[in-house]
């Protein structure tokens, strides 16, 4: 209990779920060492913690932010750039993230401070013309980020795939720089989750929850809410640039498509939203869910637009073309606001609630 | 016998000309460093005509805030609509786009206009019946529906397209420039202006000399009084909703002929400019909106001529420059 901060998923389904979900994730690297299904796994997990720092603005403040992906590319640009400029060393590494954290959590302060006085829907507003100029920015200054092309590195020594640490020939798997890589995010994104979660169970998460459901009230009660709110938004942003950071690792790589693009900031507010805003736990589940669905929906809606196209019916084959596949989450999405606006996690506890 | 001082006229609402001033005296500021004056006209001719396509495209979504406190994070949606109805009716009539007589032009372009107006109108219809109507008066849960219609009608748009950008090229008696001395201005531009200029006075007509801007202006004063007199604000709010989406229609096959070009996401950059320009201008307010759309117009030109690089992040520099002095934007109509 006391890592969970004394709030537990409360639904056995949910438990069950989840802990099939992490324990999946856990033994990935020996279960499913294929290439494509480690970039899943890893997907899951640096996701995961991203979409709970998401949710810990979205969920728990009410506040919509569009710069999300901004703070996850800055900690993404900053490896690549430090690793990139510094050669493959961890000292590196280190100057990467005390470059980018500091500079993500400063502009998030500047942001909050600027526009987290008003309406929920001016902070909106201000993020979302922000992140699109930071966009063009980074694909702009090729002398820095390299442009559209992003910057490729390589890593310290002990983290590439050619580095062997456990031969394949004593377990049947081989445990190399790579697999370390997976499990250092691995752990870095379930002590994030863990983290946020102590956050929003804390004395200062309920006042979020307060300023959320009242933020007339929560100021009259004596809170100055612009310092919380924007408080929330500098650690959404550290744990977001954290997130980014552990991505670029993964990849080898940050580029603006992969860190930055306004598609991205899609599946992060799909993925909080479908998982239930305001659980923490959502954020597991929809990333889960929805990387599932990114990796292997498409190969399930190709064979069915396959089929459309032979039985020759018109209209129905480009919308279930596998390209489309964001058409339905699309849909899916507007559904879940609209029948269970607390996502699967809300769902599975209310479910829970009535049975007992 | 003692004289009755006469009554005081009624208090009239003090005139506020400094936004009004602001282009005027930015364009001013710019001729000594632009240096030559016929790049200054041009220019300044130029973001005039942009000025006026913004405009037209973020008129609706200033109104359906003011007016019903609705944030429509969806309107990109109906400008690319707009564009993509415009391809269906210029595409197949090409012979008729290239005639080369202005009279077989127009012919051809207004109906497009049209066309793009009824489609993206009857799809706002749709849209506040379906998305925005259930969650009225939640602000999140707003923003999350219409960035859903937003990407369901962007993948819809690739899905019948395709991902591909459709040229579409100007109408042969719109290309080129009129030619007075050494300054050029090209006719589209010049189209442009007189669209958005028609389309500022129809506004204001409509908003301070009929019944119905009465009401809409009422309403975004105070809605509970409006309801409380009988009138049913949610219809008026309707039709608001329904010609903010046309408009946004027109603004895109307007966009899309000065581009040349139509794609699904064109509705997702217009976004963003849009909403700086609603932002400056303050919400609600549609002389704040045409201000703020010439504004961002101007930034961009002249700041594309003497600072490339700064042109990319111009909109956001000047978006605080304007709350640093006027936090709610130019002209803040609701208290909101």
């Amino acid at each position: 209990m006391m890592i969970l901060s004394g709030d537990p998923p409360r639904s056995r389904a949910l438990s069950v779920l989840l802990v099939v979900i992490i324990a999946a994730l856990a033994v990935a690297p020996f279960v499913f060492p294929g290439a494509k299904a480690m970039n899943v796994a890893t997907k899951i997990c640096i996701f995961a913690a991203l979409v709970a720092s998401y949710d810990l603005l979205l969920g728990y403040t009410g506040s919509v932010s569009f710069a999300h992906t901004m703070f996850y590319g800055i900690g993404s640009y900053a490896i690549a750039i430090a690793l990139y400029s510094l050669g493959p060393n961890w000292g590196a590494v280190a100057i990467g993230l005390a470059v980018g954290l500091p500079l993500a959590a400063l502009l998030a302060l500047v942001i909050g401070l600027f526009s987290l006085r008003v309406e929920a829907i001016f902070f909106a507003m201000i993020t979302l013309a922000v992140a699109s100029a930071f966009l063009v920015l980074a694909s702009q200054l090729s002398w820095l980020t390299g442009g559209e092309d992003g910057r490729s590195f390589q890593l310290p020594e002990l983290l590439r795939p050619g580095t062997v640490i456990i031969p394949k020939d004593w377990i049947g798997v081989a445990v190399n720089g790579r697999t370390l890589t997976y499990y250092l995010i691995f752990i870095a994104c379930a002590a994030m989750i863990l983290a946020l979660l102590r956050v929003v169970n804390s004395p200062f998460g309920r006042v979020l929850q307060a300023v959320r459901e009242n933020r007339f009230r929560a100021e009259a009660l004596g809170y100055r809410t612009v310092f919380h709110l924007t408080y929330a938004n500098c650690l959404a942003a550290l744990v977001a640039a954290c997130a980014g950071a552990l991505n670029a690792l993964w990849l080898r790589y940050a580029g603006p498509d992969t860190s930055l693009s306004f598609a991205i900031m899609l599946d992060i507010l799909l993925m909080v939203v479908i998982g239930g805003m305001g659980t923490m736990y959502g954020a597991i589940i929809g990333a889960t869910i929805f990387i599932l669905a990114q990796n292997y929906l498409q190969a399930l809606m190709s064979i069915a637009s396959n089929a459309a196209t032979e039985a020759g019916l018109p209209l129905l084959p480009g919308l279930l073309h596998p390209d489309r596949w964001l058409l339905w989450l699309g849909l899916l999405f507007i559904f879940s606001v609209y029948f269970f606006p607390a996502g699967i996690v809300g769902r599975l506890r209310a479910g829970a609630g009535r049975a007992t | 016998m003692t004289e009755v001082a006469l009554p005081e006229a009624l208090p009239q609402p003090k005139r506020d000309l400094l936004p009004v001033l602001l282009p005027v005296m930015l364009a001013l500021a710019m001729l000594p460093l632009i240096g030559s004056s016929s790049s200054w006209v041009t220019l300044t001719a130029a973001s005039f005509a942009m000025g006026m396509m913004i405009f037209i495209m973020a008129s609706g979504l200033t109104l359906v805030f003011g007016l019903m406190d609705v944030l429509n994070f969806g309107h990109g949606a109906f400008i690319a609509v707009g564009a993509y109805i415009a391809t269906l009716v210029l595409l197949p009539l090409a012979s008729w786009v290239q005639a080369d007589s202005l009279l077989t032009n127009l012919a051809v372009l207004l109906p497009a206009a049209l066309a793009a107006m009824a489609v993206s109108g009857a799809l706002g219809l749709v849209v506040e019946r379906v998305l925005i109507l259930p969650v009225y008066g939640q602000h999140l849960k707003q923003i999350l529906m219409t960035t859903g219609g937003l990407i369901v009608a962007e993948q819809t748009l690739y899905a019948l397209w395709g991902p591909q950008i459709i040229p579409l090229p100007l109408p042969s008696a719109l290309r080129g420039s009129f030619i007075l001395g050494d300054v050029a201005i090209s006719k589209y531009r010049v189209l442009a202006m007189l669209v958005g200029l028609t389309v500022f006075a129809g506004i204001q007509l409509v908003l301070n000399r009929t019944k119905i801007g009465l009401l809409i202006r009422a309403g975004v004063e105070n809605r509970e009084m409006v309801e409380a007199l009988g009138y049913r604000i949610r219809r008026l709010f309707l039709g608001v909703f329904m010609t903010g989406s046309a408009l946004a229609g027109l603004g895109g096959i307007m966009w899309a002929l000065y581009r040349e070009q139509v794609h699904a996401s064109m509705g997702d950059e217009l976004t963003v400019l849009v909403f700086i320009v609603v932002i400056i201008g303050g919400l609600g307010s549609i002389g704040g909106c045409f201000i703020g759309a010439l504004l961002v117009a101007m930034v961009a030109n002249y700041g594309g001529f003497l600072v490339p690089k700064l042109a990319l992040v111009s909109n956001i520099l000047l978006m605080v420059a304007i709350l640093m002095w006027r936090p709610r934007g130019l002209y803040a109509v609701t208290s909101r």
